[in-house]
């Protein structure tokens, strides 16, 4: 009623009101979607891809990683972000009746070897000191930089373990095993280096979920095929190879990837669901509480993919003006950061005596003090008291 | 104080022991004989399982077709045998030569120490030709030999030809990671014995044979063929090898696995497997089977071509095709997807086979018996000889009625072990002369009888073994003191021989079960109830019964029966004296030891319960 009595002036008013409103909500949802859009965090993908069982009846292993392999190269990420380490050469063994192939479908439909794969570790070279390096970095000066694992604190990482395991532990080459225990500190050694900003742990093995047990970093996803007393079992074999080709959990997994595209929307929560009991047998298992971002929000290029985020801008930027130096301005508010000095590891000039560094001067301790003053007072104690005005 | 430090717990443990020995002897005797019988029983046995992760299971694709032509090939030298009058070696170098083997020939001559009636040889010379299908892509360190032999007149024609086609279809396949010999050879085990001395640079039987050109790497499983019909109706494997070694059970298992999957009838020691375990004429059937292996087993000769692989510690097989009136017949070409399947099952082989048991005996072709449950039976029958001379030595510790002083008890026991020396070295002269004498004198007996040489032998051996029974008549007067004769003596030769024998049955049946068993079963009677205050005559009697000797002539004739082909007496006599001879030159001809370890050890050891029986 009384918006009906209003002038026009009144309603004009109002009018530039509402406008100034939905304006206001306007950029207030395109600051969310572009917040959204940024949400994940990660500026690159990286993935590390383990097979760790030789021999040819293990053939299955081989196929299980370099289907992985192939999907995540197809998903985008570049074989320079991926560190490939097999433990034996299927394609080439001399009991391969198809020579130069790895199939992981009977019926050879699907060849997952291919023409351009490229293994980082292979052979003997693929053992637990070799992998915790890789992961933790640690490597000699001479390792090439395909068999570096250079991710920084905004890469995410996708880890994929196959072979032979059991209760807390994996077995590598039939001669040594990694234990969940090493695995998690491993991990805790490359939260503490800022080697990872999220990573996402998958492992195919019997037994699989006890390898995720022991995990305590933060932003850890973890998937295992089977849970502590199963077996993870093979899919189907291929009688003209002569062996079982894959195993029945990465064979369901890398038929739900053969449906992602670079640009799809499916989250982790669907990849939870890969291979139910009725399809793998086992009981396939997940371990989020240590992630901190919820899982659904999570999208399987996330990991799987080596997605850029391009912004589409339609405005021109100036560039004719010289580019100023932003200078720092404590008052601004923000906190000031503390310088960091190396810690002086190998004290050289104290070691082989030089002149020390200058130092800064200290108030002699209080030991020294009472050690004088325990001389004085048996030289009095000795001497008598009366010599006391000798000195003063 | 301890059970046996303590003298009063100790005289009553002694007393017990005395008064008990016997009762214990009979029924360890009879728990022992009964635990035997008791293996055949099926749910005291375990199904067979493959044992070798690298072997896997059976899913390979099997597409050899070729049984038709194989066949034909095998009628061409049949035809070639026969016009050659003996291996037609040229035709066989130019046929492997044509499917892409590499070909080498190597002949080889023995003269055996006297003629074999069996098989009518006593000059063998001959000639082994192989081939050699080298693998693909793989380094040439590892090898298998499928082998055929040439048989005279019509037999095994088949199997060589089927050896030839299966060469075909091999040499076509790209998947081989190990180099297959395929050979044929001359004389079956003579030959094999030739073509085995050349391949590992040894020369253990004395036989001259021409170096090998050609050679594989190191041998990991070998299997013999035996096929003489163009139609089988089931396929019999043949495990027992030289001094009753056996290959690996995984080999059987391989075999029994394909011949599940390919549905062929398969049997061993002739017998087809039954489902009834449950009726008495199942368990008969089963402990008929078992019965057969062990036979097999104690007679310690190899009865396949395969047995002389196994001293090298390769595991091999005989595999034979039957042609039994049944209704459901198989024909080449399903014998051949089967061999065929079990060699790339072999190919996937990383080691040696060494998962599953080396020691073991079959009921039947699906459950088997390890040595972990048959070696109680002959622990059993071990036990009665150590609780004898437990006995024996608890009665030689008490002191006599009359007591002496202690120099003259010394002085005693002294001559009373030099005593026990003397009927030890007389009867192990005995022996040696049973081992050496037959074949040494043959020469002189064939001038003064009218025998041949085999017989001369054979009856050389017998005449020596029935001598060695005059003996204690003798020995008396070669005792080395003359003291008083001890009336203890011969409690101190039988706590010898009781010990000797013991030592002597435990290490047989370490090696070779069967024949410490079946030595054990005659042999630990007479030991136990030997002494010389029995009835001489009836003892005397059944002493010879269950001398070794005899025991082998009841052996032969069970044997006999436990094949469905029982033997009249003078058959089953005249077989018994070609089993001597087959002894004899077995061990000649390839190293066998049954004939050495009876005539050496076993038949001295009964010779000393022998002079003990007639102790004066």
């Amino acid at each position: 009623i009384v918006v009906m009595l209003a002038s026009p002036a009144v309603m004009l008013a109002l009018l530039m009101l509402n406008i100034l409103i939905i304006i206001h909500l306007l950029s207030v949802i395109s600051q969310n979607s572009a917040g959204q859009f940024f949400s994940s965090g990660h500026t690159n993908n990286w993935a590390v891809l383990v097979c760790t069982s030789r021999f040819w009846f293990n053939y299955r292993h081989v196929a299980n990683t370099l289907s992985v392999y192939r999907s995540v190269k197809r998903l985008g990420i570049p074989d320079s972000h991926i560190v490939l380490m097999l433990a034996d050469d299927m394609a080439c063994n001399h009991r391969n009746p198809k020579p130069a192939t790895v199939f992981s479908h009977k019926n050879m439909e699907l060849n997952v070897y291919g023409d351009d794969v490229e293994v980082d570790y292979r052979g003997y070279e693929v053992t637990v000191e070799n992998f915790l390096r890789v992961l933790t970095g640690r490597l000699p000066p001479s390792t090439p930089r395909s068999k570096r694992l250079l991710s920084d604190d905004r890469s995410n990482i996708l880890i994929y373990l196959t072979g032979h395991g059991g209760n807390g532990f994996l077995k590598f080459q039939d001669s040594e095993e990694i234990s969940n225990v090493e695995l998690a500190d491993a991990f805790e050694q490359m939260w503490q280096k800022r080697r990872y900003n999220e990573l996402l742990f998958i492992i195919d093995t019997c037994q699989g979920a006890s390898m995720y047990e022991r995990f305590y970093s933060p932003n850890i996803m973890a998937l295992a095929s089977s849970q502590v007393g199963e077996d993870s079992l093979s899919h189907q074999p291929d009688l003209a190879i002569g062996v079982h080709l894959m195993d029945r959990y990465t064979f369901y997994m890398l038929e739900f990837l053969e449906d992602i595209h670079p640009a799809s929307k499916t989250n982790m929560n669907d990849l939870f669901k890969v291979c139910p009991k009725s399809q793998c047998v086992s009981t396939p298992g997940h371990r989020t509480d240590l992630f901190l971002r919820d899982p659904g929000s999570v999208l399987i290029t996330d990991f799987f993919g080596s997605v850029r985020k391009v912004e589409l801008t339609m405005d021109a930027i100036n560039l004719t003006d010289p580019i100023k130096q932003m200078e720092e301005d404590p008052v601004n508010g923000e906190e000031q950061k503390e310088v960091y000095s190396y810690a002086d590891q190998l004290p050289v000039s104290e070691i082989i005596h030089q002149k020390p560094k200058q130092k800064d001067w200290h108030p002699p301790d209080g030991f020294i003090l009472g050690l004088w003053t325990l001389i004085l007072l048996v030289f009095f104690k000795t001497y008598g008291i009366k010599h006391l005005k000798h000195i003063f | 104080m301890g059970l046996l430090s303590d003298p009063n717990r100790r005289r009553a443990l002694i007393s017990m022991l005395t008064r008990l020995n016997a009762p214990i002897c009979v029924v360890c005797y009879f728990a022992g004989v009964a635990w035997f019988m008791g293996l055949a029983f099926e749910p005291f046995t375990l199904r067979t399982y493959m044992s070798e992760n690298a072997m896997g299971s059976t899913m390979v694709e099997e597409r050899f077709p070729a049984g038709e032509r194989a066949l034909a090939t095998g009628r061409e030298f049949a035809a070639h045998k026969k016009k050659v009058g003996g291996m037609p070696v040229d035709w066989l170098v130019k046929n492997m030569q044509d499917r892409g083997l590499e070909v080498f020939t190597q002949s080889f001559s023995r003269t055996l120490p006297f003629p074999d009636e069996n098989k009518e040889r006593y000059i063998v010379k001959g000639t082994n030709v192989y081939g050699i299908l080298r693998a693909p892509r793989a380094p040439r360190t590892e090898a298998l030999v499928l082998s055929a032999p040439c048989s005279p007149g019509d037999n095994n024609n088949q199997a060589v030809g089927l050896l030839l086609g299966l060469a075909q279809y091999f040499r076509n396949q790209i998947y081989w990671a190990k180099d297959i010999i395929f050979l044929v050879n001359e004389h079956d085990l003579i030959g094999m014995q030739a073509w085995l001395e050349g391949y590992h640079h040894t020369n253990t039987t004395g036989m001259s044979w021409s170096p090998l050109q050609g050679r594989g790497g190191s041998i990991q499983a070998a299997l013999s063929l035996e096929l003489s019909s163009d139609v089988i109706t089931s396929l019999d494997l043949v495990l027992e090898g030289l001094n009753g070694q056996l290959p690996n059970l995984d080999l059987a298992n391989l075999f029994y696995a394909f011949c599940q999957k390919i549905g062929v009838l398969c049997t061993i020691q002739g017998k087809l497997q039954r489902n009834d375990w449950d009726s008495v004429s199942g368990y008969n059937h089963a402990v008929q089977t078992m019965m057969l292996m062990v036979m097999k087993q104690a007679s310690g000769r190899p009865w396949g071509d395969h047995g002389l692989f196994l001293r090298y510690h390769i595991e091999a097989a005989t595999i034979k095709g039957v042609n039994s009136f049944r209704q459901y017949k198989t024909d080449a070409t399903t014998i051949g997807r089967l061999l065929e399947g079990m060699y790339r099952k072999l190919n996937n082989l990383l080691e040696r086979l060494h998962q599953s048991y080396f020691f073991y005996l079959m009921p039947s072709l699906s459950h088997f018996v390890s040595i972990g449950y048959y070696m109680p039976a002959f622990g059993l029958l071990a036990v009665i000889l150590l609780l004898r001379a437990l006995d024996l030595w608890v009665q030689l510790n008490t002191p006599p009625s009359t007591t002496e002083d202690g120099v003259a008890d010394i002085d005693q026991v002294r001559h009373t072990l030099l005593s026990v020396l003397t009927p030890l070295v007389i009867s192990h002269l005995t022996g040696v002369a049973l081992y050496a004498l037959p074949i040494r004198f043959q020469e002189t007996a064939v001038e003064h009888f009218p025998v041949s040489e085999t017989e001369a032998v054979v009856l050389t051996a017998i005449a020596i073994y029935t001598a060695g029974l005059a003996l204690p008549h003798n020995t008396h007067r070669y005792y080395i003191v003359s003291t008083v004769p001890d009336v203890r003596g011969w409690r101190v030769l039988k706590l010898v021989a009781v010990l000797y024998l013991a030592v002597l049955l435990g290490c047989t049946a370490l090696i070779n079960f069967s024949l410490g068993f079946i030595l054990a079963l005659t042999l630990v009677p007479l030991a136990a109830f030997v002494t010389p205050h029995v009835p001489k005559v009836l003892s005397a009697f059944i002493l010879v019964i269950l001398s070794p000797a005899c025991t082998l002539l009841f052996s032969v004739f069970f044997f006999q029966e436990l094949q469905d082909m029982p033997v009249s007496f003078q058959d089953g006599w005249l077989l018994y004296l070609s089993v001597i001879s087959q002894g004899i030159l077995d061990h000649s001809l390839y190293g066998s030891l049954v004939y050495p370890l009876i005539a050496l050890l076993v038949y001295p050891c009964w010779l000393l319960f022998w002079n003990i029986l007639f102790w004066k």
